[in-house]
């Protein structure tokens, strides 16, 4: 097992980087990242949307969410890699693809999320900041959004850590990240499986459980600071 | 767009459906009694057996599913002893080695439900029902095991639709399910948007009759709702 991580370690933090395309775990991170950063905004819109005054808009948002929440990532990752070519008229990298599914199937899930931050805020903040004179947008910015999404950091960092491992699907439309980077090592040493997916689970294992471990830590320093614990 | 497949396709796509379904079965039950174990062994007061249910728990929600499945298609027949692998190779071994992986995973999540289910009532339902005179295995019976799975259902539930979903990773060791068949028959015939939409609405039909099936059971679950129903 040593060494196979001496002959392949390059493999699998950055794939074949330098002289190929960027891979392993770096790839696995870069769409990670970027994942759930685009997310953030649509699962904030979502969340205000299904808590919208019209009716119409809370049906329309809910039944979006729900069909999302309603399929396999896998059948997502799919649609993505038949219909958006289709749709943009240019072939799309499978980097884009994941990036896409993964998009949209955090941003439902995220919106799950900070729904219930925002319904957990009380209506009285809501009722303050209107009858101070605040617009809609300005109290959701100003007040509701700042203590709801405060309220749903870990919710926020456990999507987070679940994205990381859902980016292992990108296997399957073959993009070059992590498990990708495994496989290939696998099958170059065709004869030692057992050990090249024990570097691969531990791999994952250290980075999910050491980020989890890390941001619940960070959690708590920010409640101490603030005065919340 | 021409809706409707020929009959050998739709043969196919419904044989994938079957398997789909009957993983996900096989899987549950395997997973909910693994849960069940491991919440016993982990109540013991054995330090070994806390930290063992704990190392199981936290291999399984770090590690993707996906790596999960593939560590048991391709490296776990190597410690298998060889008869079992045999038996195995012989016997659809995708698919076996497939529901295992997704009942253990799913198992590490479903006793983490069902472990803060318990921890949610409180010592004294517990000491009240002894202090009555029940003995220990009816109190667990009548008294707290009742109303920790009522608190733990909501979850339990969330856990089975995405075990339902998951079992779609088990075609990237190439079991024939419904994600099988439906990328194979969109190989033949280039019918992209029928057949995966076709696939998408049965995936939809089963998370939503789960849905369905869940909250059936948390009304039954709650008392009360029952009498308001006929009052």
């Amino acid at each position: 097992m040593l060494e196979i991580i001496q002959d392949y370690w390059l493999t699998f933090l950055i794939g074949q980087y330098p002289n190929g395309p960027l891979g392993g775990l770096a790839m696995t991170i870069i769409v990670a990242v970027l994942s759930i950063l685009m997310s953030f905004p649509i699962a904030v819109a979502f969340a205000m949307a299904r808590l919208s005054a019209f009716g119409w808009l809370r049906a329309a948002s809910a039944g979006l969410v729900n069909l999302v929440r309603g399929i396999p990532l896998l059948m997502l990752i799919f649609w993505c890699y038949f219909v958006i070519p289709i749709m943009t008229g240019y072939a799309v990298s499978g980097f884009w693809t994941l990036v896409c599914a993964l998009t949209i199937y955090e941003a439902a899930y995220l919106s799950e999320v900070i729904r219930a931050g925002m319904a957990s805020v009380p209506k009285g903040q809501t009722e303050a900041a209107r009858s101070l004179g605040g617009g809609y947008f300005l109290t959701m910015r100003g007040v509701i959004l700042p203590q709801a999404l405060f309220n749903v950091l870990p919710g926020i960092t456990s999507q987070f850590i679940s994205t990381i491992k859902e980016t292992s699907l990108g296997y399957v439309i073959a993009v070059n990240e992590l498990t990708f980077a495994a496989n290939q090592v696998n099958n170059l040493l065709l004869t030692q499986p057992l050990q090249v997916f024990t570097i691969l689970a531990a791999i994952y294992f250290i980075l999910c459980f050491v980020l989890s471990r890390g941001l619940s830590r960070l959690e708590t320093s920010i409640r101490r600071k603030r005065g919340l614990l | 767009m021409n809706f409707l497949l020929p009959p050998d396709q739709w043969a196919m796509l419904f044989g994938g459906l079957r398997t789909t379904i009957l993983l996900f079965a096989i899987a549950w039950i395997g997973a909910f009694a693994l849960a069940l174990i491991l919440v016993i062994v982990r109540a013991t007061d054995y330090r070994v057996c806390r930290w063992s249910v704990d190392a199981f728990v936290a291999y399984h929600r770090n590690v993707p599913l996906l790596v999960q499945v593939m560590f048991w298609y391709f490296a776990m027949p190597e410690l298998l002893p060889e008869g079992i692998r045999f038996w195995l190779y012989d016997h659809n071994a995708e698919f076996c080695l497939a529901a295992i992986a997704l009942a253990l995973g799913s198992a590490a999540y479903q006793a983490e439900d069902i472990r803060s289910g318990l921890r949610a009532i409180p010592g004294t339902q517990f000491e009240a029902a002894r202090a009555l005179g029940c003995t220990y295995m009816e109190t667990m019976r009548f008294i707290v095991v009742p109303q920790a799975l009522r608190i733990s259902l909501p979850p339990l539930v969330g856990r089975a639709l995405l075990l339902f979903k998951n079992t779609s990773i088990a075609m990237a060791i190439g079991v024939a399910e419904l994600t099988y068949r439906t990328r194979e028959i969109e190989n033949l015939t280039f019918n992209t948007f029928t057949i995966f939409g076709i696939a998408t609405v049965l995936y939809l039909l089963g998370t939503f009759s789960l849905m369905a099936f869940g909250s059936w059971l948390e009304r039954r679950a709650t008392p009360g709702r029952k009498e308001r129903h006929h009052a």
